[in-house]
């Protein structure tokens, strides 16, 4: 993107308070970059490094669950944060292990059952995670002493999160570890031939993008001050995959723009349109058929034709 | 010590022999032509030789340094290179960062996740000036799906030589090239200096001839024949063997 | 004793009625080689228009049936004019499955509301069955007959018809199917709209047991995952087999292990995915 747009887009993220009317808009707004990090991470594994998975809200709800844990045991923000994250990478480690014993479906349905495993626990271990009651908390973080608890505060917050996760998204996709990531979705046997270790590589990319998905989760029990085991279903993974493939997995703005699509369709668009679920579902099937690499190259592709 | 060696080396899937105690030696400098009609198993000796398939027993050394039991990516980090039969490119990307990326899984910089790629001018500069020795340098920038089928087989070759490796394994170079494609890539082929090794799989004779020293016959996973051009252009064997076919 | 006893034929119970929900999936899974993750949407959309029969006055049976008729014409349809257009992208083809669920259910809670319907035994087989001296609902006997009636006509169907030849061919090898001359594509849209006839069928028939509710087909997918995953894909005893383990994995590990239910479900899945990706019956390797 072109340095001035992105300074005007900028500009506008961080006056979304002041435009965007009541805090409703601006609760949806901190939504929309909280799903947009955990879309921002799972591209990393569906798009740079060519590995679909349906069980990344697993990651998101471990740190959710942990973080929750860790606060209503009276711990810190820091001390909540790194055990969150760090029960995230563990998760994450075994996840990865796991799945990169398979590749293309294989490796989607092992990920299919470790979530549905994550699910499980999340439903059915009751003493573990309260079940289908969900866990509350009432606190958020105040770093340098600033509230979060009003709608703005957190928004900006949530937006500080969210330039630092494109950020390190912008560093990681113009390395050379993400070339060799980009190769070896291409050219698994090539790569290896020239040297490459495709298993480790992708092993420390699933790493990368569980920790994203984890900082999601934390943000989103921020946010919600509720976890359930909603959060972890299949419905939750496939919302998640959705966002990536309909925004477009080439690009660092395709899931951004995936996660507004999804998010302004569940909330906002679901008090005009009764039918949104089926909207949704209808955008991604003509999405898939017809505009395969996602709305952001695809509109780009049929402006470039206009012109 | 000889360049490539190979000992008596066997592969078999169920009960289908597809290598059969196949052993040569390559000398250092060599130009050795691996020949055979289809399913002699030509391919299938390279990727033994690379590690992409596991031997079933026998000793693979390069430069005296054991291969079996090495793992694919690391033969690669002990100077060998390849080129496929199948063009496996990378279709998006340009040329020069085709061969970037070849250089590249050589370096430590692959796993580095901080730098910029594009500020690794080192590798940019060497991938260039690879691509302009194969004579498509003018078309460094250009992706490679917008290149043709001669261009592609070319820049294969630009990504093996890139590496510096000391044993080049070529397979099927010429495949599918018109005959002035085949004259470039010829005179390409012969330029290599004589610190590497090469060692050819072809189909197509009159080209490949002119490039071998000694030339290796593959009949059924076995060797043969054996010996200089001249031994085996003539050896009743191998007329036998074309002939049938 | 008892318990075990009761545990044990609600397991087969469910084992039935799992293999009714699963056998289309893994026929489906086997020659097309898609996950088809609107199977359980077929199962809650069949069960949904069975409740309308129902209540429009037609018996039990026949509103399974016309149930499944009408999911079968739903799935040729979907297969004819989506899916088809997306023939060699099997990732595209899942993801449109996924998005396709989503439409499903949503049009389901539209039409039928969000309130759970109860679905009434048939009168053929109300009341209890008296074994060792226990009584058993006929209704969960009835349904272990029916799995077996549909098992055996399935294996008919496939090993003794023509087209049963050609969809075994086409599930080995779909190349060399298509090379003897045998229309895959044509396949392909039976096989589906079977697969989804009997996901339609089987959710009526699993009404009186299950009831019909919003996300009905969120708690059957992962089911008939993974019964397919342990029994093998494309395999009717891999699947017969599957199902059985499953439904006796799901109701004990539910009595004896009920924090971790779910984990002895998918546990299984798991190992036999990292070591054995055929699944234990199946040929097709994922």
């Amino acid at each position: 993107m072109k340095p001035a747009a992105l300074v005007i887009a900028l500009l506008l993220l961080v006056a979304v308070p002041f435009w965007v009317g009541n805090s409703f808009y601006v609760n949806i707004a901190a939504q929309i970059l909280i799903y947009a990090v955990l879309a921002l991470g799972l591209n990393v594994l569906v798009g740079y490094a060519g590995l679909v998975t349906l069980g990344h809200a697993a990651l998101f709800g471990v740190a959710a669950y942990a973080g929750a844990t860790l606060i209503n045991a009276g711990h810190g923000p820091v001390v909540v944060a790194i055990g969150a994250l760090g029960a995230t990478l563990i998760a994450t480690a075994i996840f990865a292990v796991l799945a990169l014993r398979g590749t293309g479906l294989g490796f989607v349905m092992i990920t299919v059952a470790l979530g549905q495993i994550a699910w499980g626990i999340a439903y059915r271990w009751i003493s573990l995670t309260n079940g289908d009651n969900g866990i509350s908390i009432n606190t958020r973080p105040a770093p340098f002493g600033l509230s979060l608890a009003s709608a703005n505060a957190f928004y900006w917050a949530t937006l500080v999160v969210f330039l630092i996760t494109v950020g390190a998204m912008a560093i990681f996709v113009a390395s050379p570890f993400g070339a060799a990531l980009c190769g070896m979705r291409d050219q698994p046997r090539r790569m290896t031939a020239l040297g490459y270790n495709v298993w480790l590589t992708r092993f420390l990319a699933f790493l990368f993008s569980g920790f994203w998905s984890g900082v999601a989760g934390l943000l989103y029990l921020y946010y919600n001050q509720f976890i359930s085991p909603q959060t972890v279903a299949l419905s939750a993974s496939a919302e998640a995959l959705l966002m990536v493939i309909a925004g477009g997995t080439a690009t660092l703005l395709g899931p951004i723009v995936g996660a507004g699509l999804v998010i302004i369709m569940k909330d906002v668009a679901s008090a005009y349109i009764e039918r949104w679920n089926f909207v949704l579902g209808a955008i991604f099937v003509l999405i898939v058929v017809f505009m395969p690499e996602g709305l952001v190259p695809g509109v780009a592709r049929v402006w470039r034709r206009r012109r | 010590m000889n360049a490539l060696e190979i000992n008596d080396l066997n592969k078999a899937f169920g009960g289908l022999r597809v290598t059969s105690s196949v052993s040569l030696a390559v000398a250092p400098g060599e130009r050795r032509l691996i020949i055979g009609p289809n399913g002699a198993g030509k391919t299938t000796l390279f990727n033994l030789i690379t590690g992409e398939l596991r031997a079933d027993s026998g000793r693979i050394t390069l430069f005296g340094r054991n291969l079996i039991g090495l793992p694919a990516r690391q033969r690669a980090h002990l100077g060998l290179a390849r080129t496929y039969q199948i063009i496996t490119l990378f279709p998006r990307e340009t040329l020069a960062h085709n061969v970037t990326l070849s250089l590249l899984g050589l370096s430590p910089l692959r796993w580095n996740p901080l730098l910029r790629l594009n500020a690794q001018h080192d590798l940019w500069h060497k991938a260039r000036s690879t691509l302009a020795s194969v004579g498509l340098g003018h078309l460094a920038d250009r992706p490679v799906a917008e290149t043709s089928y001669g261009e592609r087989r070319r820049v294969e070759i630009a990504m093996a030589l890139v590496q510096d490796p000391k044993v080049l394994l070529l397979d099927e170079p010429f495949a599918g090239l018109s005959v002035d494609e085949r004259r470039d890539v010829l005179a390409l082929l012969t330029a290599i200096p004589r610190d590497v090794t090469v060692v050819m799989i072809e189909h197509d004779m009159d080209v490949a001839l002119e490039f071998a020293e000694r030339i290796t016959v593959l009949h059924f996973g076995c060797v043969v024949v054996e010996g200089t051009r001249a031994e085996v252009v003539q050896h009743p064997r191998t007329r036998e063997i074309y002939l049938v076919e | 004793m008892n318990l075990w006893l009761i545990l044990a034929v609600n397991s087969v119970t469910l084992g039935g009625l799992l293999f009714l929900l699963s056998a289309g999936f893994s026929l489906i899974f086997g020659l097309m080689r898609i996950p088809n993750l609107t199977h359980g949407s077929m199962f809650m959309l069949g069960a949904y228009l069975g409740v309308t029969c129902i209540a429009l006055g037609l018996g039990f049976w026949t509103s399974a049936l016309l149930a499944g008729l009408g999911v079968a014409l739903f799935g040729a349809v979907i297969e004819r004019f989506v899916l088809r257009r997306l023939v060699g992208a099997e990732l595209a083809q899942v993801l449109v499955t996924l998005g396709l669920s989503f439409m499903v259910a949503d049009v389901c809670l539209m039409q039928w509301g969000g309130d759970p319907i109860a679905v009434d035994t048939p009168p053929l087989l109300r009341g209890a069955a008296k074994i060792f001296g226990l009584a058993f609902p006929m209704y969960r006997l009835g349904i272990i007959v029916i799995a077996c009636v549909i098992a055996i006509a399935l294996w008919l169907l496939l090993e003794r018809t023509r087209l049963g030849a050609m969809i075994r061919a086409a599930v080995d090898d779909p190349q060399m199917a298509r090379v003897v001359g045998i229309r895959v594509s044509h396949l392909f849209t039976i096989v589906f709209a079977l697969g989804a006839g009997l996901a339609g069928f089987a959710g009526v028939i699993g009404g009186p047991i299950l009831s019909v509710y919003p996300g009905l087909d969120q708690d059957m997918l992962p089911l008939a995952l993974v019964v397919v995953i342990l029994g093998g894909t494309g395999r009717l005893l891999g699947s017969l087999v599957g199902s059985f383990v499953v439904g006796f994995l799901y109701n004990f590990g539910q009595a004896m292990f009920p924090e971790l239910a779910y984990v002895v479900l998918f546990l299984p899945m798991l190992i036999v995915l990292v070591v054995r990706p055929q699944g234990l019956f199946g040929r097709v390797p994922l």
